[in-house]
């Protein structure tokens, strides 16, 4: 698979949930185990996104400068923090490790 | 009412706005996971899905093509909520056959809560499409001027990039762990991800932990003893 291929499979499926949800009626997804599932498949997918982004490296796992800037992150989330913010800090935080040279 | 109408239009705009924010940070990262600017802006003009856009960046930085059918499936999955959020909006919008192709488009996050949190119809209808609209429009330029800066940064981890995608999934998930069971999901996710990156191909770990949510999900939560 080349990259537009993947691009363009990628749109058309996240669309056909789109779609979906519009033609079909609204008591088929009204079961709780469904909605739950659902919400859990987010939570789960970003949250696994989070562990990899944090420690994955082409080698394998590696603690470096990712570390503290996610867990500053979460500190901010959990304090309210607007989204860019949270993104802004976090990413000047390793910036400045590296810089200072402590966490490659 | 003009008054309620120009409350919808002011909540939309700034709705808008936010996302475009939003869409800087995914238009660099996207630059610097290794798509060109056309690659980037076809997700965000076709996808139009935050979560599943930073999902397939996200899986393609670690893995390049060779996963690329990860990237799609993470992308895939991820969109699952609009499509509860397409049966919600559908008899708001109470469009018939081919008509229902437009607003599925502009079915996410921003579009549906916007127009849910409105009363009467006619603020609901308007409110859907004007935060749709909004949306699309600054998420796309942002995308585009966010590309621009990414790709012209050179070494992104210098500006700590690589962290920010992570901080962006912190921020995006924390909202929804309002439940045991949701933190519960997350923990068990975030450690088979981590434990099975240096065994299995990359994007794979996060199908894997996917899994968990089906599990956790399935059982309806046991109310707490004595509770009601």
């Amino acid at each position: 698979m080349n990259t537009w291929m993947a691009i363009l499979l990628g749109s058309l499926a996240v669309y056909s949930w789109k779609l979906l949800g519009f033609l079909i009626p609204e008591r088929a997804l009204s079961h709780p185990r469904v909605a739950r599932i659902a919400s859990f498949m987010t939570v789960s997918l970003l949250a696994a996104l989070v562990g990899v982004q944090t420690f994955a490296s082409k080698s394998g796992l590696v603690i470096d400068a990712r570390v503290p800037a996610v867990a500053l992150a979460a500190i901010l989330a959990w304090r309210k923090v607007p989204f860019i913010v949270i993104v802004v800090l976090a990413a000047g935080l390793a910036a400045l490790l590296r810089f200072l040279g402590w966490m490659a | 009412m003009p008054e309620a109408k120009g409350s919808v239009f002011s909540v939309s705009l700034g709705v808008g706005l936010a996302t475009g924010l939003y869409g800087i940070s995914f238009g660099a990262l996207a630059a610097t996971s290794g798509l060109d600017i056309w690659q980037t802006m076809a997700l965000s003009l076709l996808m139009f899905s935050g979560g599943s856009q930073f999902a397939f960046i996200g899986v393609f930085a670690t893995g390049g093509t060779a996963s690329l059918g990860a990237a799609v499936a993470s992308a895939w999955l991820l969109g699952v909520r609009n499509g509860f959020y397409a049966v919600r909006m559908a008899p708001i919008l109470s469009k018939v056959g081919l008509a229902k192709l437009v607003p599925a488009m502009v079915t996410i996050d921003e579009s549906t809560l916007v127009s849910i949190s409105q009363t009467g119809l006619k603020s609901q209808r308007l409110g859907f499409w004007l935060t749709g609209g909004f949306v699309y429009l600054f998420w796309n330029s942002a995308t585009l001027l966010g590309a621009f800066l990414g790709s012209s940064l050179g070494d992104v981890s210098k500006f700590g990039l690589d962290a920010a995608a992570a901080a962006a999934f912190v921020a995006l998930i924390w909202a929804r762990l309002d439940t045991g069971q949701a933190r519960l999901v997350a923990i068990i996710s975030i450690a088979l991800a981590v434990a099975l990156t240096p065994l299995l191909p990359a994007g794979i770990p996060v199908l894997v932990a996917g899994i968990s949510a089906v599990v956790i999900g399935w059982f309806e939560k046991r109310p707490k003893a004595g509770g009601e």
